[in-house]
């Protein structure tokens, strides 16, 4: 077993049949920012995920990882480059994915029973069917008794929970998700992370897992993307994680191949950091107009 | 990784206390006393208001017909509900005014929230309507009050038409407002989950905006009785515009307090039956937002 490999694109031959859940060719998004100028967030991102590829992605603050994954969901569209997904170009909110957003989206006026089987009400399934099966999601999550709770009377962890629950009741194929367990504290994070995986194993959708932690992104991934820093940022390195699955979060990280793996990605990751950070400290504005 | 030992794996740190019952108990009766405290300085400053004005009156400080008099204003009360008024009983009065606030509360209400929410949502249309609104709003509107009586006659429909316009707009602005305020994360997050854009509106958006509106029907409501008040005052036969009316007519001050007091006791009952419906819809937001109506 070879512990890192680096290279861009992977399985051309196991995947030559079916398209990939992602695939960003030269991607690019500009926003138009309030002064009336442009700037350029993204530029010639490539980006391949593989049906049931669990693919984490780090980078520094602010280089357009939310960004990547909203053109993947739909919610943005691309300002040149090719999107597909499930080898369809993107051209309104993607059918057939979850997303997880780093603050809480459920909706805080309704229960968790609601919530978790507003996924199937919207999409015309009947109350009754909707909401057995949301019962049955909400105690593979881990929530069993609250489901007439209001999400403020349930802890950050819960809520997260929640937020599973109704994506993974839709079965998604493609699970896209924006630092979803950075609230949480260290001990929740790991323990809702291994239930991730095991939740992931049972009906394996494509999971895009953005993270400031690499120790999470290793931990989880089969692919770890380090991302540049923005302006224009791109892909800098593609990392595969080859340890062995089932993984439990908690303990991988006393495993001695991970540390290796860890170091390698850190060196790449350190310097995009670095750069975002003098960036950051000098000054903000001018460097992020649009120049090329 | 297998399924059962995904169940039941909330950790003890995540559990809450879901009952403050216990807490709360022990607090009660502080409570209780703390109340008790400020309804008898309330009804002392009651107290010696009404009877300062009743003794200035009969020491001849005031004069009665100036300024009316307490006691003589129960008196005129007393008359109205034993003898009922020149218009017929006080009840008939009373139901016709409440009738016409309420008829124009619902529909200015019903026309402001559509309005309101599919404005926020449509941006075509508020770009399209939102400068007629703008004009219709800086026109001072109880002025309409006449026109109406002049269009509609001296029936209901007058005082009616008055009082949607009156309270429309505050209804419309907070709608707007509340539906333009929505966290647009909830909505990406809906219609990934698979809304449609009316199941969004419906599910998401006038949820959301409901906080905002229901804290303009406090005010609406206000505006309602005045409006009614008001319309029966430019033109009407009965209702309790028109006894005020009639009580100025005759200089009898102590009738248009009366029907103030009537007034008064009207918006009361409504403004607590609002903050039930507030309490009934709302009960999702977390108990500090609430606790205060319901202690
Ligand atoms: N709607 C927008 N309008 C203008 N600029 C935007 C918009 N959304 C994002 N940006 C800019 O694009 C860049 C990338 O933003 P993005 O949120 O994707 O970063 P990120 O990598 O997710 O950061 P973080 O790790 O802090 O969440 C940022 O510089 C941000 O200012
Ligand atoms: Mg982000």
């Amino acid at each position: 077993m070879t512990t890192v490999s680096e290279s861009p694109t992977i399985g051309r031959d196991a995947a030559a049949s079916m398209s990939p859940a992602i695939e960003m060719t030269a991607a690019t998004k500009r926003f138009r920012t309030p002064d009336g100028s442009s700037y350029t967030a993204l530029k010639n991102l490539d980006l391949r995920v593989e049906r049931g590829e669990f693919c984490a992605i780090v980078g520094p603050t602010g280089c357009g990882k939310s960004t990547a994954l909203t053109l993947a969901a739909g919610m943005e569209r691309a300002s040149g480059g090719a999107v597909r997904v499930f080898g369809k170009e993107v051209t309104g909110i993607t059918p057939n994915a979850g997303f997880m957003f780093q603050t809480d989206a459920i909706l805080p006026w309704q229960s968790v029973l609601e919530n978790v089987a507003a996924g199937p009400r919207y999409r015309g399934v009947a109350k009754n069917t909707a909401y057995r099966d949301a019962r049955d999601w909400i105690r593979r999550v881990g929530l069993a008794g609250f489901e007439s709770n209001y999400p403020h009377q349930l802890s950050g962890g819960m809520r997260k929970r929640v937020a599973l629950a109704q994506n993974l009741i839709n079965e998604p194929e493609l699970l896209l998700m924006d630092e979803p367990f950075s609230a949480l504290d260290v001990q929740t994070r790991a323990k809702m992370s291994t239930e991730l995986l095991g939740l992931w194993e049972q009906s394996k959708p494509a999971v895009v897992f953005v993270t400031h932690d690499l120790e999470e992104a290793i931990a989880l991934a089969d692919k770890v993307v380090v991302m540049t820093a923005g302006p224009a940022a791109g892909v800098k390195a593609t990392f595969h994680i080859d340890l062995p699955r089932p993984r439990v979060v908690q303990e991988i990280r006393f495993d001695k191949k991970f540390n290796e793996i860890y170091q390698n990605i850190w060196e790449a990751l350190r310097e995009e950091v670095d750069i975002a950070y003098a960036q950051t400290t000098r000054s903000v504005a001018p460097d992020g107009k649009e120049a090329e | 990784m297998t399924m059962s030992s995904l169940d039941n794996t909330v950790t003890d740190q995540e559990q809450q206390p879901l009952s403050t019952e216990a807490r709360s108990g022990g607090r009660k009766r502080s409570i209780t006393r703390r109340r008790l405290k400020v309804l008898a300085v309330q009804l002392g400053i009651v107290v010696v208001l009404l009877g300062s004005w009743e003794l200035l009156v009969r020491g001849g400080v005031l004069d009665a017909l100036l300024y009316g008099q307490p006691t003589r204003i129960v008196n005129q009360l007393y008359i109205w509900v034993t003898q009922g008024t020149d218009n017929g009983s006080l009840g008939q009065q009373i139901t016709v005014t409440i009738e016409e606030a309420l008829i124009g509360f619902f529909i200015g209400t019903a026309l402001g929230i559509v309005f309101g929410v599919a404005m926020g949502r449509i941006q075509f249309l508020s770009e399209v309507i939102g400068p007629f609104l703008k004009v219709i709003n800086a026109v001072p509107r109880i002025v309409l009050g006449s026109s109406f009586v002049v269009m509609f006659g001296l029936g209901l429909m007058s005082k009616v038409m008055l009082v949607i316009v009156l309270v429309f707009f505050g209804v419309f602005f907070n709608a707007f407002q509340g539906t333009r305020e929505v966290d647009k994360n909830f909505i990406a997050n809906a219609e990934i989950l698979g809304a449609s854009k009316w199941q969004v509106t419906r599910q998401v958006v006038i949820p959301s905006a409901f906080s905002w509106i229901i804290a303009s029907l406090h005010v609406a409501f206000g505006f309602a009785l005045i409006g009614a008040i008001v319309g029966e005052f430019l033109g009407s036969q009965e209702g309790l515009g028109n006894l005020i009316r009639q009580a100025q007519g005759n200089l009898n001050q102590n009738g248009i307090w009366a029907a103030m007091l009537i007034m008064a006791v009207v918006a009361l009952i409504a403004e607590w039956l609002i903050t039930r419906l507030e309490n009934r819809l709302l009960r999702w937001r977390p108990p500090q937002h609430s606790a205060a109506a319901e202690a």
